[in-house]
């Protein structure tokens, strides 16, 4: 099934997606990554950016610095806007939902149990994109209309207006799905008749 | 021939530009070969959607992938070459940064401990410098690789022992490829290095991983290991990004030194499918990119 969603969405919405399900994402989505997250919620900084019902994707971008205009409200046109792997963030998806209010993460690789844990409890999902796409990704990206934490840039909260933001893949949803999770599990059922394939049991 | 070092510096700049535009030929072909042997409708899927993505790159003049990686000039000089080492090695530099600040790059680059960006892709010790020698007359090549971190995370080294014999380090290339699933973007470049010391092992690698695609270890036992385990990789099931497929790696790539008698090392170090390099040789006819 194919859901096109208008940002910010509410926990039903989020609870609506299945794994293997497609969405694209409309009208806003946030930037966030490693630093960005350790400042946030390790270090406390709070942001003046509302996350709440929103995405957030898992990048720091490359931008041009321009004057503020209509077209860049902050001085920032995007130029290249890809996406990093998800992993590395697993132990901040709880807190981004609870304290923050984030429903979706678009990401590459896939997340892990305390990701599952916390979408089922609180409605949210794992969104899909390919990673190493950023030139075709960018071409769905408008605008920078905002940004906080700048000091970490590239590593800042950026909130990108966006037209058409997808496909995206459902990789992970609230129902304790995980296509990430089917494919180890396929994957390590395999490992031993590949070991002696090789002669190297 | 005199190395002319102003040169040097706008080739680093420009090779830096160059290996983030354009994918080289031989990666492209890989992706042909993937396609054509993957059976997953979502692998296929995956795998159209990063050949649209060169595409795009290359009609709107953009850089393939946001990860503009840390940033590696692998430096060849041949015979009867004169270059002052210690400016060669600033030229190289100054060139990375300018590439950085004139093209408005992401910088990727920051201090371990204090994590301060200083927005030039450079920091201590950082462009990686690695200089070599060949027998080529008059010639000097710079190879510049945009080494990506999605897939340099997935860096391993293990001191086996010489007991636990080639089968061990077998099984350790491949666990580590179960463990690291869709996490380094597949699909990737397996490199593998065995022997040496811990750290050449290391090196050797990374060496694997940004060798060309078709092109085999120069020792024998390592292309007979590497031909059997590009084989296995692609029976996991891992595919495309980690959701299922054939296509998890192009290739799997060997390297080997000689080791001491009581070590058995094996290294993995992995490329992503972004599998960026770019390289200009320098002769008195003047400078080729490729």
């Amino acid at each position: 099934m194919h859901h096109v969603l208008d940002m910010p969405i509410d926990a039903a919405q989020a609870r609506a997606l299945k794994i293997g399900d497609t969405v694209t994402l409309r009208k806003t989505l946030f930037g966030i990554r490693d630093a960005t997250l350790i400042h946030m919620f390790d270090r406390e900084r709070r942001t003046h950016l509302d996350l709440s019902g929103h995405a957030v994707i898992h990048t720091a971008p490359n931008v041009h610095r321009v004057p503020v205009s209509p077209e860049a409200p902050v001085g920032y046109a995007p130029f290249c806007i890809g996406t990093t792997t998800s992993m590395r963030m697993e132990r901040f998806t709880d807190a981004l939902m609870r304290r923050e209010g984030v429903r979706l993460i678009v990401g590459k690789g896939g997340m892990g149990p305390k990701t599952l844990e916390a979408f089922a409890e609180q409605g949210g999902a794992y969104l899909a994109i390919v990673g190493g796409a950023a030139a075709l990704e960018t071409t769905w990206i408008e605008r920078i209309d905002d940004i906080d934490l700048d000091d970490l840039h590239p590593e800042s909260l950026w909130k990108f207006a966006i037209r058409d933001f997808g496909p995206l893949l459902v990789g992970m949803d609230s129902h304790g799905g995980s296509l990430f999770a089917e494919v180890q599990r396929d994957v390590a059922s395999r490992r031993d008749a590949i070991i002696e394939s090789l002669g190297a049991a | 021939m005199d190395l002319d070092l102003t040169e040097v510096e706008a080739v680093c700049k420009d090779l830096y530009v160059r290996a983030l535009k354009l994918l080289p030929p031989d990666i492209k072909a890989g992706f042909a070969d993937l396609a054509r042997d993957e059976t997953s409708a979502t692998g296929r899927a995956i795998l159209g959607t990063m050949v649209e993505n060169i595409a795009v790159a290359e009609r709107t003049r953009n850089i393939l992938c946001q990860d503009t990686g840390i940033p590696i000039y692998n430096v060849v000089i041949g015979r009867d070459v004169r270059v002052e080492g210690i400016d060669l090695k600033a030229a190289i530099r100054r060139g990375c940064a300018r590439a950085t600040t004139e093209h408005s790059l992401r910088s990727s680059v920051v201090h371990p401990i204090t994590r301060v960006n200083e927005q030039t892709s450079c920091g201590l010790r950082v462009p990686i410098i690695h200089v070599d020698f060949d027998d080529r007359p008059e010639t000097v090549s710079v190879e510049m690789i945009p080494k990506g971190s999605g897939s340099e995370n997935g860096s391993f080294l293990q001191m086996l022992l010489p007991s636990d014999g080639i089968n061990a380090v077998k099984r350790f290339v491949i666990d580590r490829v179960i463990e690291l699933g869709g996490r380094v973007c597949p699909p990737t470049i397996v490199g593998v290095g065995i022997g040496g010391t811990s750290d050449l092992c290391m090196h050797l690698a990374k060496v694997a991983a940004t060798r060309k695609l078709r092109t085999a270890c120069s020792d024998p036992e390592g292309a007979r290991i590497e031909a059997e385990l590009s084989r296995a990789v692609n029976e996991l099931g891992i595919g495309p990004q980690g959701l299922g497929g054939r296509s998890t790696s192009f290739a799997v790539h060997v390297e080997v030194a000689a080791t001491h008698i009581t070590q058995n090392p094996v290294a993995v170090n992995i490329q992503c499918h972004s599998a960026r390099r770019a390289r200009a040789t320098f002769t008195p006819g003047g400078i080729a990119f490729d």
